[in-house]
């Protein structure tokens, strides 16, 4: 026996059995832990383990397509796949990134900059990497399965905006859901929801939108799913169709490129809008993916706002068409005799200035007739004159000018109608009664928005009856107002604007065969006179406003336009060829084939309309 | 008295409650990876079983007394070798543990030191001549223990250098180190910890993802909080009678993270609920009670500090593993004793065991 072990104290038994009874103290308080665990919080445990093992995959419902008043399809939906980036696992995320980008064609920025974008989100949500992936990516992401783990496909549903930028403004498009909006939306929306954001996607948004499905799936650690336990399939979002007449705006389109404008034509006896232009514009493919945010950023910041939508939103002076509301105050106010004449010397001074009339040669006597057909400034400056700012104001008012015409579209512009009302509570003094002069000839603080032009000479040449202008074709109830005015009046405005084209006056190379085609041209000045030399005759940006509102026939017209083009100068030359183009298009049409101009029902079996299920948010084409 | 010690002195009882862990440690392993590419664990794992029990009869051949003669030897084998694998050992999750045997053999040395530490103090603490352990020679002890620890810390390996701190805890106690002693000692260690939280940056990344974690589970659920969160899920979720053999979603989907090693309490918490954790932990508390028991029958001095280095470190892993696994402590890579998939930790559980059974089945001997 070694030395070293020879001893003979012992080792008191109380500090042995301390032991014993600290190691029965020990499993007591483990199985206190456990007893805690699995006995008291069990059914949440339970709850979490059942949620951990069965992942809900969303199935992406479609939206519902738009049709026009034919049943042409103008949007739809195409399922495509978008591809994931899981960030669970950092280390392998850290040594796929140079693969993904090469395989993807991916800069190696953009992907940093994602992933630090999404650096605050948890981690096991995974981010979208490559939103609309070619055959090519989704070849790649497959042949990668083993070594790219890292990659996941979700099917998704598209937008298609087949005819691209053709009424892009008003069919709007759609994005990725605000979180002002998902606050508002009690839940239903999660994020990176598809949501109408403009126009019509965003009016009709609730028709569009489609309830997305859910498949529940047992998933094992990895997310890897293990097999599936049910579906709740997609209910796909109800199409709409529109009143849109899809060759007309061919048409309006055509003849708007390149331009600067709106136009508007609607239907004079339902309101239905059977074109609607506003250039420029842009193409809402492009925020059907997910729009760059330099591209993004260059739409909103474009000086030439693609984004306005100009035929409800671009809030100009009319100019000459406001001639219709002087001539219909005039008549239906009595303040003046029907009979009132003017000589029109080509230019007339008020309130101890000049004021000029287009035609510096003058027009000699004009009665109310040759003032419409010829456009002649003088006489209604004293038509304005006499009737005052007020009445003006209350006829314009009346005929729906300076207030919205209710359109089914968002973000409607107002425009403005003066009054001395509007002056004492704006600028805080009196009205000028010189401003009555220009306001006259739908100049000065005048103005209105091209639909709005519409709605007034639809109703002036209907006896009065303001319609709601709408896009949705079965749309009801209608807000449809009257403000009767006489046969007389109706007759003569209306057998004036007939005389623009058909008697020789500012719109008379416009004239068409057989075709009862009335209109008002307008040149609305951009800034005074004054300015204008001033700043020497500036750029084009200064060149009048051409307008030119026409219709047919001459009275109940079934077809309502207006067309804007910004800085064209000359109504009844620039404006003028679109409406006739249209009204053209719209009679030859008819003549064709009477038939269609019912409408057509949406056909049940269309292939835009099929409800498309998903068979799963994370599968394998 | 009997002169010679025989294989009829081991203490059959204690291999009894020993065969009863494994073997449901076993079952378990098998339930855990018999649907995944693991398959077939079970068997590597009652393989290591054998090979232990192997160890396990070896180690008690040899008299305890002839091992601690040579301990200042096996104190600088174990040293050197803990060096060695600094410089050649090759990693293995994170860390550099294991050495090559050949054939494929990984031995961790980490393990062997645990034997070797017990041995070492043992002989250290026997040399103590009196009922009082002074300050000079718990110093001394720190020291001896400071040194491995410190170099399988630098592995890195927190667990098993944590779990050579015990041995010298719980022999200093039993040497009669004064309570002011042990509280400043105890105090020391409590200081390093904010020394080493502050020097945590100097820590493997996944050291430090695993203490922020166990400091705040629930912020990052697929990050390391996920594993304890995982594994809380799993107990939780177990309920009292449990789901059942092989049924455990948490267990059989692999959201329990090692489920068949460190963590397989939990699994086996989820399948057999609060009943089976019931009689696993009262049959460790068996084995404890039982390897007290031969503390207090052993022969001498040395005999009684074996046993208890052997006790402290089981203890030791029984509480910190089964208090990971609810989350009372860290992950720090502590394995379940006898239930937790791995060979050189069964291999070191029956080695230990073995030098038990040496000391037992010579308390009769002369």
């Amino acid at each position: 026996m070694a030395p070293w072990s020879v001893n003979d104290q012992k080792i008191p038994q109380a500090r042995l059995a301390l032991f014993s009874y600290v190691s029965v103290i020990f499993i007591v308080l483990l199985l206190v832990g456990f007893w805690k665990l699995q006995v008291t919080q069990s059914d949440h445990f339970a709850d979490l383990a059942e949620r951990n093992r069965i992942r809900y995959i969303p199935i992406i419902a479609p939206r519902g397509a738009m049709l026009d008043r034919e049943g042409r399809v103008l949007v739809d939906s195409y399922p495509s796949f978008s591809i994931l980036l899981l960030r669970d696992d950092p280390k392998m995320l850290e040594k796929s990134l140079a693969q993904i980008e090469e395989g993807l064609e991916i800069s190696s920025e953009d992907l940093q900059q994602q992933l630090d974008a999404a650096g605050s989100e948890p981690k096991f949500q995974p981010i979208v990497i490559k939103p609309a992936a070619s055959q090519a990516d989704i070849a790649f992401v497959e042949s990668h399965r083993a070594d790219l783990p890292v990659l996941e496909l979700m099917m998704v549903q598209r937008r298609r905006y087949q005819h691209g930028e053709m009424l892009a403004n008003t069919i709007g498009y759609v994005g990725e859901v605000s979180p002002q909006q998902m606050d508002q939306s009690d839940g239903r929306y999660r994020p990176g929801d598809i949501v109408g954001k403009a126009g019509l996607e965003k009016e009709y948004n609730d028709q569009l939108e489609g309830t997305d499905g859910m498949r529940r799936v047992v998933v094992n650690s990895v997310g890897k799913a293990v097999r599936t336990l049910d579906d709740v399939e997609a209910i796909p979002g109800k199409p709409i169709q529109l009143t849109i007449d899809y060759d007309l705006q061919s048409i309006a389109e055509n003849d708007m490129t390149d331009k600067t404008g709106a136009v508007v034509a609607m239907d004079g006896r339902t309101g239905e809008i059977l074109a609607m232009v506003s250039r420029p514009t842009f193409d809402p493919n492009d925020f059907a993916v997910r729009i760059a945010p330099k591209e993004w950023q260059e739409l909103n910041t474009d000086h030439s706002t693609p984004l306005l939508n100009r035929a409800i939103q671009a809030q100009l002076a009319p100019g000459s068409v406001f001639k219709i509301v002087m001539a219909t105050a005039m008549l239906e106010s009595k303040a003046l005799p029907e009979n009132f004449t003017v000589f029109c010397p080509g230019h007339a001074d008020f309130y101890g200035r000049t004021f000029h009339c287009w035609d510096k040669k003058g027009h000699g006597t004009v009665d109310l007739h040759r003032g419409i057909v010829q456009s002649c400034d003088i006489f209604f400056y004293n038509v304005g004159q006499r009737l005052g700012i007020d009445r003006i104001h209350e006829y314009a008012t009346a005929l729906g000018l300076g207030s919205r015409t209710g359109v089914d579209l968002p973000s409607e512009a107002e425009g403005l109608i003066p009054s001395e009302e509007w002056v004492q509570r704006v600028f805080h003094h009196k009205w000028y009664a010189g401003e009555t002069i220009s306001v006259a000839i739908g100049q000065g603080a005048v103005t209105v928005t091209p639909i709005q032009l519409v709605r007034m000479v639809a109703a002036v040449a209907s006896g009065g009856t303001l319609l709601q202008p709408h896009l949705l074709k079965n749309l009801t109830p209608l807000k449809v107002s009257h403000f009767p005015l006489s046969d007389d009046t109706v007759e003569q405005v209306t057998d004036g604007m007939y005389g623009v084209i058909n008697e020789g006056g500012t719109g008379a190379a416009l004239r068409l065969q057989n075709i009862d085609f009335s209109g008002k041209s307008g040149s609305a000045q951009v800034i005074s006179n004054e300015l204008k030399e001033r700043v020497g005759g500036g750029g084009k940006q200064y060149q009048d406003n051409a307008w030119f509102v026409g219709y047919a026939p001459r009275r109940n017209p079934e077809i309502v336009v207006a067309v804007l083009v910004q800085g064209g100068e000359h109504g009844a030359s620039v404006a003028g060829p679109i409406v006739r183009d249209i009204v053209k298009a719209y009679y030859d049409k008819k003549n064709s084939s009477p038939q269609q101009q019912a409408g057509t029902a949406i056909p049940d079996d269309s292939s835009v309309l099929r409800p498309f299920v998903a068979s799963a948010g994370v599968q394998h084409p | 008295m009997k002169d010679q010690p025989r294989i009829q002195d081991w203490d059959w009882p204690l291999l009894a409650i020993v065969g009863t862990i494994s073997g449901i440690g076993v079952l378990e392993v098998y339930s855990s990876t018999h649907a995944s590419a693991m398959a077939g664990m079970q068997w590597k794992q009652l393989m290591w079983i054998g090979i232990g029990l192997i160890g396990m009869f070896l180690v008690s051949r040899i008299d305890y007394h002839t091992l601690m003669d040579q301990a200042p030897a096996l104190y600088l084998f174990g040293i050197g070798t803990l060096l060695v694998v600094l410089v050649i050992g090759h990693s293995r999750f994170g860390a550099k543990r294991w050495v090559d045997l050949g054939g494929g053999v990984n031995l961790q040395v980490s393990e062997l030191m645990k034997l070797i530490i017990i041995v070492v103090l043992a002989r250290f603490f026997t040399e103590v001549r009196t009922d009082r352990l002074t300050l000079q020679d718990f110093v001394k002890v720190a020291i001896v223990t400071g040194i491995p620890v410190a170099l399988i810390l630098i592995q890195p390996d927190l667990g098993t250098a944590m779990v050579l701190v015990p041995v010298a805890l719980v022999g200093s106690f039993l040497a009669g180190i004064e309570w002011k002693h042990m509280a400043a000692g105890l105090l020391l260690i409590a200081l390093l910890v904010p020394v080493g939280w502050n020097m945590r940056h100097h820590l493997k990344p996944y050291q430090q993802q695993r203490i922020e974690t166990f400091l705040h589970p629930e912020e990052n659920p697929r990050g390391a909080g996920y594993q304890i969160l995982q594994s809380e899920i799993a107990v939780g979720s177990g309920g009292f009678w449990g789901k059942g053999f092989g049924k455990g979603s948490q267990n059989q989907l692999g959201f329990v993270p090692v489920r068949y090693s460190d963590f397989i309490l939990a699994a086996l918490a989820e399948e057999q609920g609060f009943i089976g954790v019931c009689v696993v932990l009262l049959l460790y508390l068996g084995l404890i009670l039982r390897l007290v028991d031969n503390a207090q029958k052993a022969k001498d001095r040395a005999g009684v500090y074996v046993v208890m280095g052997v006790t402290a470190i089981l203890g030791f892993h029984v509480l910190v593993n089964a208090s990971m696994v609810i989350g009372y402590m860290p992950v720090t890579g502590i394995p379940l004793p006898l239930m937790s998939y791995g060979g050189s930790a069964t291999a070191f559980v029956y080695m230990a065991l073995g030098l038990v059974m040496n000391v037992r089945m010579r308390r009769f001997v002369n």
